[in-house]
């Protein structure tokens, strides 16, 4: 397999890996906006964790912000998949940011609420399997734009 | 057409999740619209099968309709727990049945908690069919289960097992269920906070806190 293949397949999975988080935190977005976070797929904890005061950054649901994350690392994976030599740099930027805001959300659940949400714990795996496909994407030779 | 290929993925996903999401936001909005805001609870808080836990003269109540069988409800119930704590004796808890026919156990364990509450220990039943309630839910046979935990808060069981199936805790359970269909609730938990419905968006800690605060303040809350 040659690394352009390698790299295209990688990217192809973070894009599919990226599909699954849009799709929870899609979820949870609308819960947080119909304010059913009571309800959120029967788990106790979300309740405490998606209803705190930690669930929102400037009165926006969080959810709506990973939806956003996730949507954007979807969009600079596939073109990244597609050889588009500008969109891998995106993509390592946005998982970064989203590496760290998920270690800042599990110090949340663990230290300060003391509740796990499921669905949050599936977006963090999720968001640790984007940073480790992307690092374990081989470096790209120059000029491989499509 | 590879070329355009990634840009119509892209822009496909994105159509694709907004609309899913636009979908679901209008299911879950239109089942939340059920909820009467603008029904009050009557003055009539002082029927004889009403559940208070915390300090009776309490300035806030905090009124619920639950199922003890609907998650969300075991969540709040940890929630209004901590709730009664934080506020000590400005705060009472008032708990109707309102058992869902969609739920198979549901009124079973109201009856449960009610026959238990002819002994006096309607809140240990509640507290333990809330805590266990992913066991009892899904047994096949749930009464088993009620009566074991009806010996473990220390009942007497045999007087339990008449009690859930006399007239007085079907009476009790029906008139809860009756009021709170008058109310058209069709939806738990619902909660009120001195009377007042809490916004469904306001159902969750912060919510909650801050209608009881604005109870306590003599505001009325949004």
């Amino acid at each position: 397999m040659t690394v352009s293949r390698f790299r295209t397949i990688l990217y192809t999975i973070v894009a599919i890996v990226a599909l699954a988080g849009l799709a929870d935190a899609t979820y949870l977005t609308v819960q947080a906006l119909t304010g059913e976070t009571l309800s959120c797929g029967g788990s106790p904890d979300c309740f405490r964790v998606l209803g705190s005061s930690y669930g929102k950054l400037g009165g926006i649901p969080v959810a709506l912000l990973g939806a956003l994350a996730y949507f954007t690392v979807f969009t600079f994976a596939t073109f990244a998949a597609f050889g588009y030599s500008w969109a891998p740099k995106f993509v390592a930027l946005i998982a970064g940011a989203m590496f760290l805001a998920t270690l800042w959300f599990l110090y949340v659940q663990a230290f300060l609420l003391h509740a796990y949400c499921r669905y949050c714990l599936f977006s963090a795996a999720l968001t640790f399997l984007i940073a480790g496909l992307l690092i374990a994407v081989p470096p790209s030779r120059r000029g491989s734009a499509a | 057409m590879k070329r355009y290929l990634p840009f119509i993925i892209v822009v496909g996903v994105g159509l694709a999740t907004f609309g899913s999401g636009a979908m679901l936001y209008h299911t879950k909005h239109s089942q939340l619209q059920a909820i009467p805001e603008d029904k009050a609870l009557s003055a009539d808080t002082s029927s004889e099968s009403m559940h208070v836990r915390g300090n009776p003269n309490a300035p806030v109540t905090l009124e619920e309709f639950g199922d003890f069988q609907c998650p969300p409800c075991g969540s709040f119930a940890a929630f209004a727990e901590e709730v009664l704590k934080e506020y000590d004796s400005r705060v009472r808890l008032v708990f109707h049945s309102f058992p869902l026919s969609a739920h198979e156990h549901a009124r079973e364990a109201s009856l449960a908690a009610e026959a238990a509450g002819l002994q006096g220990h309607f809140w240990e039943m509640h507290d333990v069919l809330y805590r266990e309630q992913a066991a009892w839910s899904k047994a096949p046979n749930a009464r088993e289960l009620f009566e074991s935990y009806a010996g473990t808060i220390g009942l007497n069981v045999d007087q339990f097992k008449k009690d859930m199936d006399g007239e007085q805790a079907k009476a009790r359970v029906d008139a809860d269920k009756a009021r709170g269909e008058s109310l058209g609730i069709n939806l738990t938990p619902t909660i009120y906070i001195n009377g007042q419905p809490v916004d469904p968006k306001d159902k969750n800690p912060e919510g909650v806190r801050a209608a009881i605060n604005a109870a306590l303040a003599g505001k009325p809350h949004a």
